[in-house]
C-alpha cells in the first residue's frame, strides 16, 4: 500500500517540488497551503506522516502541529517540519509544538524521502 | 511536471512575492504597524529566499536573506520601521526584483548596488542608524556605512538570536570515513520518555534505523512495567540495551537519534571491536538478544498507536476544552481585527475582502481565455446574423423563433460579459511598479518624492493593462523631472519640500480613467511657447490659449528640458505617450496651473474586444458610434437650426447651443453640407467635457459590436477607431467621436482622409 503524505507549504514551487518528489518516489500525496487548511484536509485525508512548513500565513506551521496534537485521531502521526532555519530555537519551538522532526531546506529528494522513511513504518 | 516547469511556477511566486513585499513595505511606510503586514513582507522574503534555495539561485538566496534577518529584528520589535528604515528596505525589494530578475532572464545585477544595501541592511540588523539618513541618497555608493564590516554576506551573519547558519545535514555524510579502520561497536542505553511517543516518534522504527547501521543485539528491560489494570496506555515503561557494530560511529548512531535525543535518556559509548567480546561479558546484565522481527514493521499499520484506542477520557475532555479556548481566543482575535478593519479606510475594507477572497481562486493560461474570448466575438457576430436573416425571412414577424432567438441574445451577452470580467484585473500591479519608478527618479534626481495611488482595484481588461505600464512610466518620469521642483526650491516657495505625485484610476461611463497628478511647477507656457515657435511648430504671432499651448507638448520632438536627461528619454517624450494612449483607444489630456501642478488624464476603454454602439448610416455608408459617448439622440427642427459664421451652424438644444457637426463631411463622404432636418442629431460628449451634436443621416439601430482593428488589418485612419463586422456579414467602420469632434474645431483630419471613405 502506498504511504500517504500531507504536506502543508505556502509556497507554490515548495508544494510542486514535494509533490513531483514525494509522487517520484512512490507516495501518495496531498496537499494543502497553510495552517488551516492543513487542518481541514487532514481531517478526512488519513495520511501516514505530515511535512509542514513554519512561516505560513492564517496559520502558521507550530500552531498547525499543536493543532494535529489535539485531534484525537491525529495526535500520534509523524510530523516532519520543513524549515530553511537549522537553528536550535525554531527546531526546539516545533519539537514543543509537537514535532517529531525536521528537514532543513533546500532539500534534495534523497534528505526528504529519508526522513520520511525514518518516521515512519 | 518537471523542475523546469516547478522554475517556472517559482519565478511566476516570486513576482507576486515581490509585489506582496513591495506592497506591504509602503503600507509599512505610510505608518501601518499591523503585525500581519510585517509578518507577510517577511514571508514574501522567506519565501523567495526559500523556493531560490530550491534551485541553487545562490546570489538571491544570500541576499534574500540578509534581507530576511534585517525584516526579522522588525517583526520582533527590536527594529523600528522608520522611514529611513523602510528607504533602504525598498531598494533592497528593487534589488530582490532585479535579481530575481537576473536569476531568470541571465544577465547581471548592480553589484555595487546590492554590495551597499547588504551592508546597510546588515547595519540596521545589528542596530546602527540607517546610512540613508546621513549620506545624500544620490550617491548610495558612499553611503555604506565604514563602520560596517566589510565582510562578505554569507560568511557574516547578521548577530541576532535567529541568525541563519545553514547546517544542511546528510545522512550520506560518514561514507567518506574510511572503511578500513577499526570498525568500533556502540553500547546504547536507550529509556524514552512519554513525549516521544506524544511526538510521533516510535522507539520500533528507532531500533530498526539502527539495526541498518550495523550488526545489532538488543536487551529489553520490562522491568517497570507495572500490571495491566495499573497501566498508563501512554506512558513509556520499556528501556532498551542495544550494542551495534557499524562503520558509522557514534555519530551514526547519534543521527538515528537526531528527532528523538530531547525526549529519551540516551547513552552511546564507544567500544573498540576487540573489546567487544569483553565488555559485553563485564556487563552486569548480560545481553540477551531478543528476536526482533523488523519485518512487522514493514507491514505498515501504527505500531505504536496499538496501545492508544484506549484513550482516557479526562484527557479528551482536556483536549476539547483546550481547542474550545484556542477557538475563543481566535474569536476574540478575529473582533478585534474586524474593529481595526472597520476603522480603516473603505479602500483597504476593499483590500481586506478581496485578500480573503483570494483564496478562491485559479490560474488559467492567458491563451485559453483569449481562445474563449475570440470564441465569444464570433458567436456575438453569428448571432446576430442570424437574428437578421430570420428577421429578413420571417414574414409574420411573431413566430416563436423571434422569441428564442431574444434569449440567445441575451445569452450570448451574459457570456460575453463573464468572458470579459474573466479578463478584468486591477490596476494594482501597475501602479505597484510606478512606485519604484519614481523611488528611482527621485534618488538620480535628487528630489523627494511621494507617490499616492489611488483605486487601484479599479479592473480594466488585462490587454489594457499590459500596454499601460509603459507610458504611464514616462508620464511619471516627466512628471518627477520636469514637473517637481528641487526641495529647496519647493521650501522657498513654501510649499513642502517633498513632492507629491498621485495616480488614480476610477471608473467613469464605461472607461477607465486614469489621472496622474503632481504638485510641481505646472507648465511653463512661455517656455513651451518659445519652444514651439524655436521648432516651427507655430507661427511666432500665433495666438494660442492656455490650453493649447499646454497641448503643444504631445507634440513629436518636444521636449522642455533644457538639457536631455537619461531619463525623460531624448526627445521622445509626450507625443509618444499620446500615440500609445491613442493606440488603446484611449484620449488623454493635460490641464495645468503654474505654480500648481499639472494633471494628466487618460480616458482608456475597459475592453479593447467589444463595444455597444449605435449603428448608423451616414451619406450610404454604415458607421457605428460608441455608444458611451453619445448622451442623446434628437430630430433637429427647423427652428433650431442657426447658422454661424461661414459655414458653422449651431443647433439649440434646451436653451444652449451646440455646434452641429456634419459627420460625412467631415469623413468627406460628401462635399456638400447636408440638411440637417433630413437627419438625425447624436448628442455626443467628448473628453474635454465639450458637447457637439454630430449630425448622421439615420439611425439603424443598437448593438453590441466586436472590435477588429484596422490598425492590425490596414492602418490607422483618421476619424475612425476601428471597424466591425455586422450581422449581415458587411464591414462597418467605428466612429472616433473625438477625433470628429477635434476635426470640427478646424484641425481637419489630416493624412490621407479620402481613404477613409473608401477603407
Amino acid at each position: 500500500m502506498k504511504k500517504k503524505v500531507l504536506t502543508v507549504d505556502d509556497s507554490r514551487t515548495i508544494r510542486n517540488m514535494l509533490l513531483v518528489t514525494l509522487n517520484n518516489a512512490g507516495f501518495e500525496t496531498i496537499q494543502a497551503e497553510d495552517g488551516i487548511e492543513g487542518l481541514e484536509v487532514l481531517e478526512n485525508a488519513n495520511p501516514d506522516v505530515i511535512v509542514t512548513d513554519i512561516n505560513m500565513p492564517r496559520l502558521d506551521g507550530f500552531g498547525f502541529i499543536e493543532g494535529v496534537r489535539r485531534n484525537e485521531k491525529y495526535r500520534a502521526i509523524p510530523i516532519l517540519v520543513l524549515t530553511t532555519e537549522s537553528d536550535a530555537e525554531k527546531k526546539n519551538r516545533a519539537r514543543q509544538a509537537g514535532a517529531t522532526g525536521w528537514i532543513v531546506k533546500p532539500f534534495d529528494p534523497t534528505k526528504l524521502i529519508d526522513a520520511i522513511e525514518r518516521v515512519t513504518a | 511536471m518537471d523542475m523546469n516547469e516547478i522554475k517556472e511556477i517559482f519565478f511566476q511566486e516570486c513576482e507576486e512575492q515581490l509585489a506582496e513585499l513591495e506592497s506591504g513595505l509602503l503600507k509599512l511606510n505610510d505608518g501601518d504597524r499591523d503585525p500581519e503586514t510585517v509578518n507577510a513582507v517577511f514571508r514574501a522574503v522567506h519565501s523567495i529566499k526559500g523556493g531560490a534555495g530550491a534551485f541553487g539561485l545562490d546570489d538571491l538566496v544570500s541576499f534574500a536573506h540578509v534581507f530576511e534577518t534585517t525584516l526579522d529584528c522588525v517583526r520582533s520589535n527590536k527594529l523600528e520601521p522608520t522611514q529611513d528604515v523602510l528607504k533602504v528596505m525598498l531598494k533592497s525589494a528593487d534589488v530582490l526584483a532585479d535579481l530575481t530578475n537576473a536569476a531568470r532572464d541571465g544577465g547581471s545585477v548592480d553589484e555595487a548596488r546590492s554590495r551597499t544595501l547588504i551592508r546597510e541592511l546588515e547595519a540596521l540588523a545589528n542596530g546602527e542608524v540607517p546610512a540613508a539618513a546621513e549620506a545624500p541618497a544620490s550617491k548610495p555608493a558612499v553611503a555604506a556605512p565604514k563602520a560596517a564590516a566589510p565582510a562578505p554576506v554569507v560568511e557574516k551573519p547578521a548577530v541576532n538570536d535567529e541568525g541563519f547558519q545553514p547546517i544542511p545535514f546528510s545522512f550520506g555524510d560518514f561514507d567518506e570515513e574510511p572503511a578500513d579502520r577499526y570498525v568500533p561497536t556502540c553500547q546504547i542505553l536507550f529509556r524514552p520518555k512519554k513525549d516521544l511517543y506524544a511526538k510521533g516518534n516510535e522507539a520500533a522504527l528507532l531500533l530498526r534505523d539502527l539495526s541498518r547501521l550495523g550488526e545489532m543485539s538488543i536487551y529489553c528491560d520490562m522491568d517497570s512495567l507495572p500490571p495491566l489494570d495499573k497501566m498508563n496506555p501512554e506512558e513509556a515503561y520499556f528501556s532498551w540495551k542495544i550494542s551495534v557494530t557499524t562503520d558509522k560511529g557514534e555519530d551514526g548512531v547519534r543521527t538515528v537519534f537526531e528527532f528523538a535525543e530531547w525526549d529519551c535518556d540516551l547513552d552511546i559509548r564507544t567500544i573498540e571491536e576487540e573489546v567487544v567480546g569483553e565488555a559485553a561479558n563485564e556487563e552486569e546484565l548480560p545481553m540477551q538478544p531478543v528476536p526482533f522481527d523488523l519485518s512487522i514493521l514493514d507491514e505498515g499499520g501504527s505500531t505504536g498507536s496499538d496501545e492508544e484506542p484506549a484513550v482516557i477520557e479526562s484527557d479528551a475532555a482536556a483536549a476539547v476544552a483546550a481547542a474550545e479556548t484556542v477557538s475563543k481566543v481566535a474569536q476574540v482575535a478575529s473582533r478585534a481585527a474586524e474593529n481595526a478593519k472597520a476603522a480603516a479606510s473603505a479602500a483597504s475594507a476593499a483590500q481586506a475582502n478581496q485578500a480573503a477572497a483570494a483564496g478562491q481562486t485559479i490560474r488559467v493560461d492567458l491563451d485559453r481565455v483569449d481562445r474563449l474570448i475570440n470564441l465569444v466575438g464570433e458567436l456575438v457576430i453569428n448571432q446576430a446574423m442570424l437574428s437578421q436573416s430570420v428577421v429578413e425571412n420571417d414574414t409574420n414577424g411573431t413566430s416563436s423563433i423571434n422569441m428564442g432567438l431574444e434569449e440567445l441574445q441575451q445569452l450570448t451577452r451574459e457570456i460575453q460579459d463573464s468572458v470579459m470580467a474573466i479578463r478584468a484585473q486591477p490596476v494594482k500591479p501597475v501602479f505597484q511598479r510606478m512606485a519604484r519608478t519614481v523611488r528611482e527618479i527621485a534618488d538620480i534626481t535628487g528630489k523627494s518624492v511621494r507617490l499616492i495611488t489611488e483605486g487601484e482595484n479599479t479592473e480594466v481588461d488585462k490587454t489594457v493593462i499590459d500596454k499601460l505600464a509603459e507610458p504611464l512610466t514616462h508620464m511619471i518620469r516627466n512628471a518627477v523631472d520636469h514637473g517637481l521642483e528641487m526641495p529647496e526650491k519647493r521650501e522657498a516657495l513654501g510649499k513642502n519640500p517633498e513632492g507629491t505625485v498621485r495616480l488614480t484610476a476610477k471608473h467613469r461611463s464605461g472607461r477607465i480613467v486614469i489621472e496622474l497628478a503632481d504638485d510641481g511647477a505646472g507648465i511653463n507656457r512661455e517656455k513651451v511657447r518659445q519652444k514651439a515657435i524655436d521648432n516651427d511648430l507655430i507661427a511666432a504671432d500665433a495666438n494660442l490659449s492656455d490650453e493649447e499651448i499646454d497641448n503643444l507638448i504631445f507634440h513629436a520632438g518636444f521636449s522642455t528640458a533644457d538639457k536631455v536627461s537619461d531619463l525623460s528619454g531624448r526627445g521622445v517624450g509626450m507625443d509618444v505617450v499620446k500615440r500609445s494612449i491613442q493606440a488603446l483607444g484611449g484620449r488623454i489630456s493635460i490641464s495645468s496651473k503654474p505654480g500648481q501642478g499639472s494633471v494628466f488624464t487618460m480616458s482608456l476603454p475597459l475592453t479593447l474586444a467589444v463595444l455597444d454602439g449605435m449603428v448608423v448610416t451616414v451619406a450610404g455608408q454604415t458607421l457605428v458610434v460608441p455608444l458611451t459617448a453619445i448622451v442623446e439622440t434628437l430630430q433637429p427642427e427647423a427652428s433650431a437650426i442657426h447658422s454661424f459664421g461661414a459655414s458653422q451652424r449651431l443647433i439649440s438644444i434646451r436653451n444652449s447651443f451646440c455646434p452641429l457637426v456634419d459627420v460625412g463631411r467631415i469623413l468627406n463622404f460628401r462635399n456638400t453640407q447636408a440638411n440637417p432636418m433630413d437627419g438625425v442629431a447624436l448628442l455626443v460628449e467628448s473628453e474635454g467635457g465639450g458637447q457637439r451634436a454630430l449630425m448622421v443621416d439615420a439611425i439603424q439601430g443598437q448593438r453590441q459590436v466586436v472590435i477588429k482593428s484596422l490598425e492590425a488589418n490596414y492602418t490607422h485612419v483618421p476619424g475612425i477607431a476601428a471597424a466591425t463586422i455586422l450581422g449581415d456579414g458587411r464591414v462597418a467602420l467605428i466612429l472616433d467621436v473625438d477625433a470628429v469632434v477635434a476635426a470640427s474645431r478646424g484641425q481637419s483630419l489630416r493624412q490621407d482622409i479620402s481613404l477613409a471613405a473608401t477603407g
